[in-house]
């Protein structure tokens, strides 16, 4: 933007200003470089708490065009307050289209989930992470974390897996669950459930991890590899449900639980809003949505 | 007789300086496998300036510390690539801390305590290492329904013994100590020594051991050095040290202890 | 007959620092040697140092000058200027020395004690537990206490595990001090018993006996460390 000849606008496109962003990119570009190692970078203070994505909002920041269409999912639903917040903001910064739909999306900001729908090349993920370091649960020291990574001692990290087989009888953890990328860097996905980890394995779009807290930015370039960690007796598996999404019938999609009522009747729907939308438009139906009645079902 | 092919461990001209003050300093000796030396002397005298010396936790201002490694033989430990130290630290070498909670990881369970160093080298099967883990509490004496307990439900006795095993699962040839019995009441103290002589024995351990406890020293050690003011002010046979001391300090030392 | 000690010119004296510095010297010029088979017996009034020179040949004490040449692993070897590691390979393998007094650490059971120095050497577990209770049973320890830490013992029992772990070994070389003391007369005779037997085995002995008749009993001849005593009157 050449802001000197035009109107001086309230603020810079997609509020953070050029050198800013410009410091940011260097940061992604060698998060880029070296797939799944975590790159400080400058955080600025943005408008909203630490916490609400904050690092997300930074990274979406530095790599938003204005052609650009920008979906914001937060827990697999663009309605959430967060999801709603952020997407308002870029709309109102910077200009540019918003949309629910995966596929319509050029950038997808996210919290906790990967979308159902299979991304392409030309798309981007951006997650908000939390806590970047996937050793800190054992290690509390961040010069002796950082000397982990850098020799690639991540035994530390099969101990918490050991941890929750001895105590569950099998391994507990299952979101933010880590993993190997490009065999050599330990990461820390955020907390998606693991459900969606095999979905960043060779996945073609780029995905950008922004922390804001933390100051941590790193990065899965398209097709890189993503092993989640397991024991060779106690193989990774994603979760499964024995219901199906009640809305659209789905068999293959993260389920969340609803709680209809206070007599314990419950359903299961689709984590991602959109995902079930689009295949009720093309006539999928789950069991609590036959004669496309949801109500008369729940009155049942 | 003594092949110095043989030897383990060998430390030359070893010097500490804390800026102008004296960490330890002109530090010599040879350790062959299977023995235990023990470092004596009061608290100040630097004995574990040099204990963290030589096991590569403590960069020293001058002086060697050589190691004969399993597979390249004799080399000097500093002069490792940091990967290959850190490997050997958590590998061939073991140490013990005086307090459990400096080498124990209290949130995880005793058993993931023992397994930690089967994971950092490699082991990637559950059922294995949480055999070894049970195998190596039954060695230290720790029933095995303790194996999913966390150290900090454990006595203080038995967090030691935990850190005992957590060290020994990768079957080390060298080990450290700094003061084990330390925190120890005397009942619980003749339990571990026993154990610690025991593994010693049986596992044909190297030990190089520091204590202010002149009893510990006799009954752990074959070897002993006396430190004052960071230096070794006389060592040899621990009985001949104990029992004929030459040197003033160690007289004064060996005159100071109660009568057992 | 092969010669299995050589003691020459040997000289003590002990520095006490911790009262200014006071040298007091002890013994000068001992010659003396053993040969297989030998039982010397050390003779001299109390505290005329007998103690003192076998502790210097056990390198438990350091000697001021002079050598002692112990035959070990089929060469001399000096003790005297021997490194640690090589006197506790000599400990383990050539010289023996039951002392008048029992260290070890408690909860150890009295079994293990008397076994150790056998499987120190390689023996299996099951052999050296085997002897050990041969000898305890000899020496009249009741079975019910080898389980236990001889830490309890009353003082003769004490000496009789100290002799049964001195004796397990078979060492070319052994020093006694006074083995005998404090037993009755069933089990001094055991452990004259013992001496005769490890002189048959060839071993060389050199003993502190406190009674004549024990003395006389398994001795081959005498040696008077009082004559290189050095009186000190300060």
């Amino acid at each position: 933007m050449n802001y000197q000849q035009t109107e001086i606008p309230d603020y810079n496109f997609a509020y953070l200003d050029e050198q800013t962003k410009r410091m940011i990119r260097r940061a992604l570009l060698k998060a880029v470089a070296i797939p799944g190692y975590q790159v400080p970078f400058a955080g600025r203070e943005m408008p909203m708490p630490y916490g609400w994505g904050t690092g997300g909002v930074q990274v979406t920041a530095a790599v938003i065009g204005p052609e650009d269409t920008l979906k914001v999912i937060d827990q697999g639903s663009d309605d959430t307050t967060n999801a709603v917040s952020i997407r308002k903001f870029f709309a109102r910064t910077a200009g540019v289209e918003t949309t629910e739909k995966t596929a319509d999306a050029d950038i997808i900001q996210t919290r906790h989930r990967i979308p159902e729908h299979p991304l392409r090349e030309d798309q981007i993920l951006v997650y908000q992470v939390p806590i970047p370091e996937p050793l800190r649960f054992l290690e509390p020291r961040e010069t002796e974390t950082r000397k982990m990574h850098a020799l690639e001692e991540y035994g530390l990290m099969h101990v918490k897996l050991y941890e929750d087989i001895a105590r569950h009888g099998h391994i507990a953890t299952t979101y933010a669950y880590p993993a190997l990328i490009n065999d050599r860097y330990m990461m820390d996905p955020s907390p998606i459930p693991k459900f969606d980890n095999p979905k960043m394995d060779m996945m073609p779009a780029l995905q950008l991890f922004g922390a804001g807290r933390e100051k941590r930015i790193y990065a899965l370039p398209p097709y890189t590899k993503v092993k989640s960690l397991d024991f060779e007796d106690h193989p990774f598996v994603i979760q499964s449900w024995e219901d199906v999404c009640g809305l659209c019938g789905a068999k293959d999609t993260f389920l969340d639980e609803v709680i209809l009522d206070d007599q314990g009747n419950r359903m299961f729907v689709c984590s991602d809003s959109d995902h079930c939308n689009e295949r009720q438009a093309k006539g999928h139906r789950g069991p609590q949505n036959r004669d496309d009645s949801l109500t008369e079902e729940v009155a049942l | 007789m003594s092949r110095d092919s043989n030897i383990l461990l060998s430390i030359r001209d070893l010097t500490m300086m804390y800026g102008s003050r004296i960490g330890c300093q002109d530090v010599c000796f040879d350790l062959w496998p299977g023995e235990v030396l023990g470092i004596v002397g009061e608290s100040g005298s630097g004995k574990s300036t040099l204990l963290n010396c030589i096991s590569a936790q403590l960069e020293p201002s001058e002086g060697q510390v050589s190691y004969n490694t399993r597979i390249e033989g004799m080399k000097e430990v500093y002069q490792m690539s940091e990967p290959e130290r850190r490997l050997l630290m958590r590998t061939d070498w073991a140490f013990v801390h005086q307090s459990p909670r400096d080498g124990l990881r209290m949130n995880v369970s005793a058993g993931a305590n023992v397994g930690e160093r089967l994971m950092a080298i490699g082991n990637r099967h559950y059922g294995d290492i949480r055999q070894s883990a049970e195998n190596w509490l039954g060695k230290v004496e720790i029933e095995s329904d303790r194996l999913d307990d966390l150290p900090s439900t454990f006595s203080g006795g038995m967090q030691q013994r935990l850190q005992i095993a957590r060290n020994l699962v990768t079957g080390p040839r060298l080990v450290f100590m700094d003061e084990p019995t330390g925190g120890l009441d005397v009942s619980v103290q003749a339990k571990l020594l026993d154990l610690l002589r025991s593994l010693v024995r049986d596992l044909g351990l190297s030990v190089i051991i520091v204590t202010h406890d002149l009893a510990v020293a006799r009954l752990l050690s074959n070897r002993l050095m006396v430190m004052q003011r960071g230096r070794i002010v006389e060592q040899g046979l621990t009985d001949q040290v104990l029992d004929d001391p030459q040197h003033a300090y160690t007289q004064l030392l060996v005159s100071s202890i109660l009568q057992t | 007959m092969t010669d299995m000690l050589k003691v020459e010119k040997l000289a003590k004296s002990f520095t006490l620092h911790t009262q200014g510095g006071t040298t007091i010297p002890v013994f000068e010029d001992i010659n003396f040697s053993m040969q297989a088979g030998d039982c010397i017996g050390l003779t001299g009034e109390s505290g005329s140092g007998k103690s003192t020179f076998m502790r210097m040949l056990y390198a438990n004490y350091l000697c001021a000058s002079g050598s002692v040449n112990v035959f070990h692993d089929g060469r001399w070897v000096d003790i005297t200027t021997a490194t640690p590691h090589d006197i506790l390979e000599i400990r383990k393998v050539t010289m023996g020395y039951v002392s008048q007094f029992l260290r070890v650490i408690p909860r150890v059971s009295t079994l293990d004690i008397v076994a150790e120095p056998l499987t120190t050497l390689g023996a299996s577990e099951e052999a050296a537990k085997d002897k050990a209770r041969q000898l305890l049973s000899r020496l009249n320890i009741p079975e019910r206490l080898w389980s236990l830490s001889p830490l309890t013992f009353s003082g003769g029992e004490q000496q009789r595990v100290n002799i049964a772990r001195g004796f397990i070994a078979d060492y070319p070389i052994m020093l006694l001090d006074e083995p005998t003391a404090s037993l009755d007369a069933g089990n001094r005779q055991t452990v004259l018993d013992l001496i005769e037997e490890a002189k048959e085995r060839g071993s060389a002995i050199l003993g502190i006996f406190h009674d004549q008749a024990a003395r006389d009993a398994v001795c081959t001849d005498f040696f008077d460390v009082t004559k290189h005593r050095i009186e000190y009157d300060g």
